[in-house]
């Protein structure tokens, strides 16, 4: 991806900024300016706490192009604690000690080493909860 | 609207074609299906395609394919929309039809995917998932699969092994078809051995990467008597759409968009499930096998393995799926294979399906989900009474 596309993404990456629904008070990330529960403009920032659980994981031996440094690597749907759901890859654990269910929280890593563009790419990846639970 | 039907199919064996290239993968079937139909024009040409710019540097497929195909001149045009490219291509040729705009439209569905490195069709299979928030993050599309079966095991007791009945009858119906790529059996004992690609998924949850190209020819329905010995009538066709990214649905176990894709089709055609002799359903990886089954109404949330377990997936059984084996065993050549199922129900209902053959089969479903499930294109074809 090129330089423009992720620094756009900024907000998203490194601090999982999403949206508050002022009508019903849904959270929602990733943003997308339109509350999917009321269907009303939405774009009210919030910045999400990080903390949430998995939901489910795999680990990728077979990576897209990009990724190839990382492998293997295991990947999570997160469920958050505010409700959304995120995709990201687990960090500081073995694909073995990994459970659904398991506390995990937010950590800001290298996704991507580079490429054609020269930059890397830094964004959210998830570990096992260490910091203060809500 | 006009009633539509089928006139003609055709279909290349799914398979790794090094001496055939995209354009020509895709003009043997679309001659077959001409001849079948025993047209030598058309009004419009849909194609549907998913990955060519990506692994064969080529777009513009509709007037590429129209020109290598003779039909220099016809509206022609390629139609994306992820693995479910080849359906959504029927479909647009339903409407041109149905809306009477064009008499006889040719869609062929082609994918060319074995020019390429197994690396560089991961990453381009990827793009069918969201970029930003999903493909960004170093999934890849087996991982999607993989997360979903792993929750589905997790929340309804499920073992891997439950799993072997779908591969199982794909592969027993694809021995009996001579245009399906794995034309060999396997036994759950093989399957329980088979390597694992990303748990839990294993290679034989996976159908493979391959090329294949697929047509049919479409007719307003009160001329194709005269036109064909044996038409088939579109009875319906219908697609539902949900969140791209898995983690934006409202339950990541529920095809939402395959509940309202098959609920809408099931309302034009004014049949249900229990109507449905046959179910040519997205199986392109078992877990998506089991979803399709309970979006579609075969099966309470959580039950679609009971059917494969119970045996009531096989020709004999209840519902008949992947009859001519599935994208498990025929092949996935991606924006092929909605017509490929397309292709193969009227084949059964012909009674031309061979020793594959459901007995007395009348109607027809196709289902072809592009992604994880955020496109879902169903039609329903029914043998046509003169």
């Amino acid at each position: 991806m090129g330089v423009p596309r992720n620094w756009r993404l900024q907000q998203q990456r490194y601090r999982l900024v999403g949206e508050i629904c002022e009508k019903c008070g849904a959270r929602i990330f990733p943003p997308r300016d339109v509350c999917p529960e009321c269907e009303v403009p939405a774009k009210t920032p919030l910045a999400f706490s990080g903390r949430g659980e998995v939901y489910s994981y795999s680990t990728v031996y077979n990576p897209p192009r990009g990724f190839e440094e990382f492998a293997p690597y295991t990947v999570a749907l997160v469920r958050l604690e505010e409700g959304p759901m995120v995709t990201a890859q687990l960090t500081d654990v073995d694909a073995e000690q990994v459970r659904i269910g398991m506390p995990v929280e937010m950590v800001t890593r290298k996704v991507q080493g580079g490429g054609e563009a020269g930059a890397i790419v830094y964004g959210y990846k998830f570990r096992p909860a260490i910091g203060p639970t809500a | 609207m006009r009633d539509v039907a089928i006139i003609g199919v055709g279909q290349t064996k799914v398979g790794e074609h090094w001496d055939i290239s995209l354009r020509h993968l895709a003009l043997g079937p679309l001659q077959a299906a001409m001849a079948d139909a025993g047209v030598a024009r058309a009004d419009a040409l849909y194609v549907g395609n998913m990955l060519s710019g990506e692994l064969a540097g080529q777009e513009h497929l509709g007037a590429l394919v129209a020109d290598f195909a003779g039909l220099r001149g016809v509206e022609a045009f390629k139609i994306e929309a992820a693995c479910c490219s080849g359906a959504a291509a029927l479909r647009m040729g339903y409407v041109a039809v149905a809306g009477g705009l064009a008499d006889i439209v040719i869609v062929v569905g082609v994918e060319k995917m074995t020019d390429a490195l197994g690396p560089d069709a991961t990453t381009a299979l990827a793009m069918a998932a969201d970029g930003d928030y999903e493909a960004a993050q170093g999934i890849s599309f087996v991982a999607i699969n993989a997360l979903l079966m792993r929750r589905y095991m997790h929340e309804y007791g499920y073992s891997h092994q439950d799993f072997a009945p779908f591969a199982v009858n794909a592969h027993r119906n694809a021995t009996n078809n001579p245009h399906a790529m794995f034309r060999f059996p396997v036994t759950a004992e093989r399957f329980a051995r088979a390597r694992m690609i990303c748990a839990p998924i294993n290679l034989l949850d996976s159908s493979p990467i391959c090329d294949g190209a697929a047509a049919v020819v479409l007719a307003p329905a009160d001329a194709a008597h005269a036109l064909s010995a044996a038409p088939i009538r579109i009875a319906a066709s219908a697609v539902g759409t949900d969140a791209l990214a898995v983690h934006d649905r409202r339950d990541p176990l529920v095809l939402d968009g395959a509940i309202l894709s098959t609920r809408r089709a099931y309302e034009q055609a004014g049949v249900g499930p229990e109507d449905i002799d046959l179910f040519e359903l997205h199986d392109a990886f078992s877990i998506m096998a089991s979803l399709s089954l309970e979006a579609a109404g075969f099966a309470d949330k959580g039950q679609g393995l009971r059917l494969a377990l119970e045996g009531e997936i096989g020709i004999e059984g209840h519902v008949p799926v992947t009859t001519m084996g599935g994208l498990k065993a025929r092949g996935h050549p991606v924006g092929a294979t909605g017509v490929y199922q397309v292709v193969e129900v009227v084949q059964q209902l012909r009674g031309l399906a061979g020793a594959n053959q459901v007995p007395n089969a009348r109607t027809g479903m196709a289902q072809n989900i592009g992604g994880s499930g955020a496109t879902v294109v169903t039609h329903i074809l029914e043998r046509m009474v003169d």
